[in-house]
Parts: C-alpha cells; structure tokens; sequence
C-alpha cells in the first residue's frame, strides 16, 4: 500500500475558530449566536412535528425525528463533531431518501402489503366491530329525543306495532308503562309527553342539531344494540364481530365461528377468510412464490429471461454498432471526418424519452415511414406493436439507436490510445487487417471497455424508460395472475405490479422483485468491481 | 527494412488499390450511419414543420412549411406543454443546484479533514449508491404518501417530493466525485489561507469553490440532464396533469389520437429537446473528454 499523503502533512487545528485571529472576536459571537438562534429554531420546529406525530400516533416516526434532532445538535454543538457539520445536510438526506427506503422496501417485502392489505389490524378489527347483523331480535323504531339539564339524552321509541320504550345509555331499553310517574304532560300535537323527568323534548329540528351526537349514542338492550340509523328511525340490531384481544380470536356473533388471524387474514378453522385484511408480516413468501406459483412462475421467468437477453443483446448491439463505426471513424484519409463524427453522435445529445416516444411514431404500422418504406420495397408491414417477437425487435432496434454513440465515443478514444508501433510492428510480421484486429485491437480496447460494457449491462437491465414509452411491457401475456407483458422487464413489472391500476396493487410483491434485482446488480458490480479492481483505486482515495 | 525490401514495390501497389478501396467503403458506411443517426431527427423535423398535424402522408420534404404546429403546441388546451416544460427546468434545476451544494459541502469535508470515521463515512456512501433508488420504488412512494400527511408540498403529486427524492438519490455517487476532484487541489492553498485567520468556511467559500468550478458545472449540467431525462419517478410520484413534468406529459400525446396529434408531438419534441440539446454543445468537450479519459484509464 502506497504512503498515505495525507500523513506526511502539516495537520491545522481543525476547531471552527482555531486559526481566528484576535480581531475576529465580533463576528465569531455573532456567528455563535445566528447558530444557537438556528439550533432553537429547528428544535422548536421538530418538537411541533414530534408531537403532532405522536399526538397521530405514529410514535416511531416521533422519536426517530427527536434522535436526529439530538444529533443535528450535538453536531453543531460540538468542536470535535465540526467536520461532520458539513455532511449533516447531505447525510441527512441519504438517510431519509435511500437508507430508509432500502430497510423499507426489504422489510415490506417480507409482508403482504397489497389491495386488501393496507389497513393495520387495529384499523381492521375497528371496521369489523362496527359490522352489524338483523339477529331475531332486530326490530325498527321511529324515535323522538329528550334531553336533559346535563346534556344525556333519552330516547322515545315507538315499534312496529304502535309499543313504546324509552332508551338511554343508562337504563339500557324499557317499556313504557302509561302511568309511569316520570312522565310529563301530553303535547297534544304527537301524543308525547313534553317531559320525561328531567328531560325535556326536542324538536325535530333541534334533534337535528345535535345529530352528531346523536350517532354515535349506542344503547345496549340485551345482546343487542340499537343505535340511530337516520333522521326517524333507529334500529335494534346485534354486533357481528366482537375481538377478543386476550385471545387474538375475532368471532361472528351469527354464526358462532371463531376467526383468528393468519398471515394477516383473519381465518376460520375449516379455511373461510375475512375481507378486508391487514398488514402483516409474512415472511419470505413473496420470494418464493416468483418461482412456485404456477400462475406467477410462467409470466415470471419469461420476463426474468426477457431482462437477461434485452441487457445482453443491447449491450452486444449497440458495442458493435459503436465500435463498427469508431474503426470507421479513425480512419484518417476519411474525408470530412469531423463531420461525420458529429453528425454520427447526434442520437447522444438528445433525451431518450423524447427519442423513444419518436420512435414509436417511426414503427406506426399503419402510417409510419419504416412500415410505408418496408411495404413499398418489399410488400411487408411488419406489426410492430401487437406481436410479441417483433415488439422485442422494436426495442432493440430503439435501443441501439439510443446507446450507440456512447459507445462509439469510448471506442474512439480507446482506439486512439493503443499506440501505432504496435500495428506497425504486426505489418512487418505480416498480419492482416483481420489478425490487427483480432490480436491487437479488440484485446487491447477490452481492456479499457469492458467495465463500461458491463456497467450498460447494468444500466439497461433497469432501463425503464425504453421499454415502457415504446411498448408499455406490451403485448400483454394471455391469461396471467400479475400484470407481465411479453417485453417487460424486471423494473417495469415491478412498476407494473405496484401501479398499473386494473389489476391491483401488489406492493409487498413488487417489493420482493426490487430485491432480486438488486441482488443481481450488486453481483455484476461486485464482478465490475473484481475485473477492474478499482475498489484497490477507492480504497487508495479513502 | 532493406531485408523485406524485395517484397516491397508489389506490396505497395496492391495496398494502395486497396486502401483506396477501403476509404471508400468506410465513406459509405459512415454516410449509412449518418442516415441511420439523422434519419428520425429529420423526419421530427419535417413533422413539426408541416402545415399537417397527421402522421398519414407525411412527407420528408412539407410542402408550404409553417409554424403552425408550434403554435398549435402552445394553445393546445388538453396539453399544457409550457407548463410542462417549466416543471421540468424548474424540477431538475433546483435538484441541480441542491444537488451541487450539498455534495460539495460533504466532499469538502472528506477531502479536507481528518477525523474518525471518515473512512467509513466514504464507504458507506459508496455502497449505499450501489443501489439505485429507482428499486425502491414502492418504499418511496409510500415514503411521500407518509410526507405528505404531514406537509402537502413534500407528498405525493408535489414538486418538492419529487425534488428530494432526485436529490437524495444523486448524493452518494456525486459526493465522491466531487471528492475526487477536491482532492486534486492542493491542500497548501486553503490551509494557508487558514493560516492567514480564515475560517474553514472563508477558505472553501473564497480559496477552493472558484478552483473548483469546472467539476461544480459538470456535475451540475449532468445531474440536470439526468433529473430532465427521467421517466419512471416522475411517472410513480406525480398524479395530476399540471404538475407533470415534460418526459410524463409527452407520453399523453402518444396515446389515443396519437397519428392526428403527429405534428403538434413533433414540435414538442424539438422544443423539449432543445435545453438538454443546448447543455450538450456547451459540455461537448468534456463530455467526450471525460469518457474516453475514463475508458483509457480503465
């Protein structure tokens, strides 16, 4: 390992005022104190946040906020930590926008989060129990309120049959017995009496005010409960399910059966399941269900392969194709090769996307310029869109067009670099143009290229972009569980899984995909890295 | 040479034949690549010049060429093109000039002090820039949904998301280049200026930064480029129609009336290529020059 520079050095104190001079007394008090004036201001501003997030109950989320907020000030605090006052801001934004999301995506891949599993438990189980079911003893009510001095209010119910009962969360359901001593004089516009006890009778419009309220009164009269269901008539009915959370057991009070929850579904013993589910953690069941899954297994692995021979052959393509034209391109006698060099290169300096979406006005087959060329010369108008084999074509056909000019760039100045005595020392021997080329040009310019080939590897096995604004993962693959077309790759049917409305969103699973993908490009970076060594440069540098 | 020189004379004739053979050839397939390369701007050309607005009959060469698609673009009420255009300079600028800030900020601190962990602070964004945040798709999208319950301008559909989520994205890879640079001046400048009784802030502020400001423009023009250029985060984060940026927008003119549409897209694309197109003839030089440097290292 070579001497680190660094170490031989003259090293100055690194505190923010070691080297101030006497006369900078002023402004490091002013600076001191904007500091400290900044430092409350953020801590001011992140308690706000804290407590308005714990007060939602997100109390993770709170107390992570509150540790960086600690940090942010011991860093601008602290002499030792100065340094590291220059990285806070970028730091903080790794952590928030890749960290975070890398832990996230793995942990979300190891649960069920999709359509029908976004809720929490907590959430679902609230939903569940506000479920209600007519038992026997259902029964409708036309009712009247009465409200007291104190702000209870009683209920005046009146059956089917023309019978009378008075409600409230207190006294549960009764009959009315008509000389029961509470209740007041007769109104004789409704037959009711005006007061009950202490209560007095609202009117239907002031019932309307307190409607609100009214609501979410819930009176329990056996097993059942009533509760106002609108603005005249209130209902007995019984609560379907009631959790049980010593048990974890969720039962149907219909039925009887008992629910408990598996993988984030609450499950009967005989296997009957409840919708909606909640979010759970699963376990690696996502990962395998890519390659057990007979509905998934098939659309799968063909776009596992499709990502493989798209990265490769565009790699291949687009490697020839540049090359082909940098060994044109050096050519000194060529005439006006500056301009053919620049003319060649355009397709780099615009963006790919508006390139693409070019392209699929080109390959239009009905009125596009290939297709009405192709027709004209040979009778033939290829489908472009609507086949499956031909849309991979298309895409590579848009692919290379894209990539080539990178390519040919980093092959001239490859090209340029292998010194001339080499070709000269092979004329003498008697080489051929094709043995220069095999024997000295191609090895010779591997050595420099190849990482970059590997890295436009890497490059195009995410390269969303071209695949979706020209095909859309299009055709679609008959007769699949997900949504996989027969050019997608793994990035757009990652997409495709987690947004591409219609079919649903799979979160969890989309998750799981990202993962593999990711595993696959650290194995080419790790293999880029071997072949190129330059981790020994990075760690030189560090 | 005198031992081979028997051979000589025929050898010279029959390659001279041959070169001048070979130079032809290599003309005629640099004149098939230029095509092949010029072929699709000029037809987008064409298109956007044509009194038409539809792909059918189009021809290479319109007949009575005119502006009118251009100004069709401009009033095209289904399509707010300039709006578009705006949130794509105004979205990939801020992320630009955010991203320079930041990773200069950082580099200074790993080119210029020595403190510990360090070395494990450049590892770990080294290894954490291995992964592409276009893979955390969905965390990211559920990470703005979060956000965005608590401020709207940093959710889902907001400007301010999207700008962050670029932001954060470009650090890592763009901190170590912006160290690699930092570490090529020498450090006796600014620690003299801190000899002299300037602070570590004067001295990055007034010694380094104008030093280093080539690698701040490249870095600057190239994260614009990419921000400008991308597709599939803008495509996730952002809902509503006004607040798409140019590469989302576009893709609404491919779908449906996408052949009678044909020349108001096509003027579109020379308009929205024009900046990135701009930024290019500008970095040409270094562009060119920062690859084949890179490629010939190897």
């Amino acid at each position: 390992m070579p001497p680190r520079r660094s170490g031989s050095r003259l090293r100055l104190p690194s505190s923010p005022n070691g080297g101030a001079a006497p006369g900078a007394a002023p402004p490091f008090l002013l600076r001191l104190g904007l500091t400290i004036a900044a430092l409350c201001a953020i801590d001011a501003l992140a308690l706000a946040l804290a407590f308005s997030l714990a007060a939602d109950g997100l109390l993770v989320p709170a107390a992570l906020l509150l540790v960086v907020t600690t940090a942010v000030n011991w860093i601008f605090v602290s002499a030792r930590a100065y340094p590291v006052r220059w990285l806070a801001p970028g730091l903080l934004l790794t952590l928030l926008l890749v960290v975070y999301p890398l832990v996230y995506t793995v942990y979300l891949s190891f649960t069920n989060y999709s359509d029908g599993h976004l809720l929490t438990k907590e959430q679902v189980v609230a939903q569940m129990e506000r479920q209600r079911f007519a038992a026997e003893s259902a029964a409708d009510y036309a009712w009247r309120v009465y409200r007291s001095p104190d702000g209870s209010f009683t209920l005046w119910l009146t059956d089917a049959v023309g019978k009378s009962f008075l409600a409230s969360g207190e006294m549960g359901l009764q009959a009315i017995a008509a000389d029961d001593p509470r209740l007041g004089p007769v109104d004789p516009e409704d037959g009711l009496p005006r007061t009950i006890g202490e209560s007095a009778k609202l009117s239907r419009l002031e019932a309307v005010r307190h409607l609100s309220e009214l609501q979410h009164l819930s009176i329990t009269a056996g097993d059942d409960t009533i509760r106002i269901t609108s603005l005249d008539s209130a209902a007995r009915e019984r609560q379907k399910y009631t959790y049980d959370p010593i048990r974890d057991l969720l039962t149907d009070n219909e039925t009887g059966t008992a629910y408990r929850p598996v993988e984030g579904t609450f499950t009967a013993a005989d296997g009957a399941t409840l919708s909606p589910g909640f979010a759970a953690v699963v376990g690696p069941r996502n990962f395998g269900r890519a390659f057990t899954d007979p509905q998934i297994r098939g659309p799968f692995l063909g776009v596992f392969a499709w990502t493989f021979a798209f990265a490769g052959l565009s790699v291949l393509l687009v490697f020839t194709v540049g090359l082909g034209l940098a060994l044109v391109l050096n050519e000194r006698r060529l005439p006006l090769r500056g301009i053919f060099r620049s003319l060649i290169i355009v397709p780099y300096a615009i963006p790919g996307f508006i390139s693409a979406l070019v392209w699929v006005g080109l390959l239009n087959p009905f009125y596009g310029p290939i297709n009405l060329g192709l027709e004209s010369l040979f009778g033939f108008s290829p489908p472009w869109f609507s086949d499956g084999t031909l849309a991979k074509v298309a895409i590579l056909l848009v692919n290379t067009w894209l990539g080539y000019p990178y390519m040919l760039l980093v092959s001239l100045g490859a090209l340029q670099s292998i010194p001339d005595e080499l070709y000269e020392a092979a004329k003498i021997d008697g080489a051929s143009k094709r043995q220069q080329f095999r024997f000295i040009t191609l090895p010779l310019l591997l050595v420099s290229v190849a990482p970059l080939l590997i890295g436009a590897f890497a490059f195009n096995f995410n390269n969303f972009a071209v695949i979706d604004l020209v095909t859309e993962g299009g055709p679609p693959t008959p007769g699949t569980a997900t949504p996989a077309g027969q050019t997608d790759i793994l990035i757009s049917y990652t997409y495709r899984l987690a947004f591409a409305g219609g079919r649903g969103s799979d979160y969890a699973f989309s998750a799981a995909v990202s993962i593999l993908i990711f595993f696959i490009i650290a194995a080419i970076t790790a293999f880029n890295f071997r072949f190129t060594r330059s981790l020994e440069r990075v760690s030189e540098n560090v | 040479m005198s031992r081979i020189a028997p051979g000589l004379p025929t050898l010279t004739l029959g390659t001279k034949r041959a070169r001048r053979l070979d130079v032809g050839l290599k003309v005629v397939i640099a004149s098939v690549a230029a095509f092949y390369a010029l072929f699709p701007v000029a037809w987008v050309v064409s298109a956007a010049l044509s009194p038409s607005n539809s792909l059918v009959n189009q021809e290479l060469i319109p007949r009575g060429a005119t502006l009118a698609n251009f100004l069709r673009l401009v009033n095209d009420p289904q399509h707010p093109f300039l709006l578009w255009l705006w949130n794509s300079v105004k979205v990939s600028g801020i992320s630009a000039i955010l991203i320079v800030s930041l990773t200069a900020l950082a580099a200074y601190s790993f080119s210029r002090f020595r403190y510990r962990g360090r070395r494990t602070g450049l590892l770990f964004i080294m290894l954490v820039q291995l992964f592409p945040n276009t893979l955390a798709l969905v965390a990211l999208f559920l990470l703005l949904q979060q956000l965005g319950g608590i401020t709207p301008w940093l959710g889902l559909d907001s400007h301010g998301g999207l700008i962050l989520i670029y932001t954060g994205g470009a650090l890592g890879f763009n901190t170590w280049l912006m160290k690699g640079y930092f570490d090529t001046v020498p450090r006796d400048l600014d620690e003299s200026a801190r000899v002299d009784g300037a602070s570590a802030l004067q001295a990055f502020w007034h010694v380094l930064l104008p030093l280093v400001r080539p690698i701040l423009a490249v870095i600057g023009l190239l994260t614009f480029i990419g921000t400008y250029s991308d597709f599939l985060l803008a495509r996730v984060m952002l809902k509503s129609t006004e607040n798409y940026t140019l590469a989302v927008g576009m893709t609404l003119f491919i779908r449906g009336q996408y052949t009678k549409e044909w020349g108001v897209f096509a003027a579109a694309a020379l308009v929205g290529a024009l900046p990135i197109v701009l930024i290019f003839l500008v970095l040409q030089r270094q562009l060119v020059g920062g690859l084949t440097g890179g490629s010939v290292k190897g």
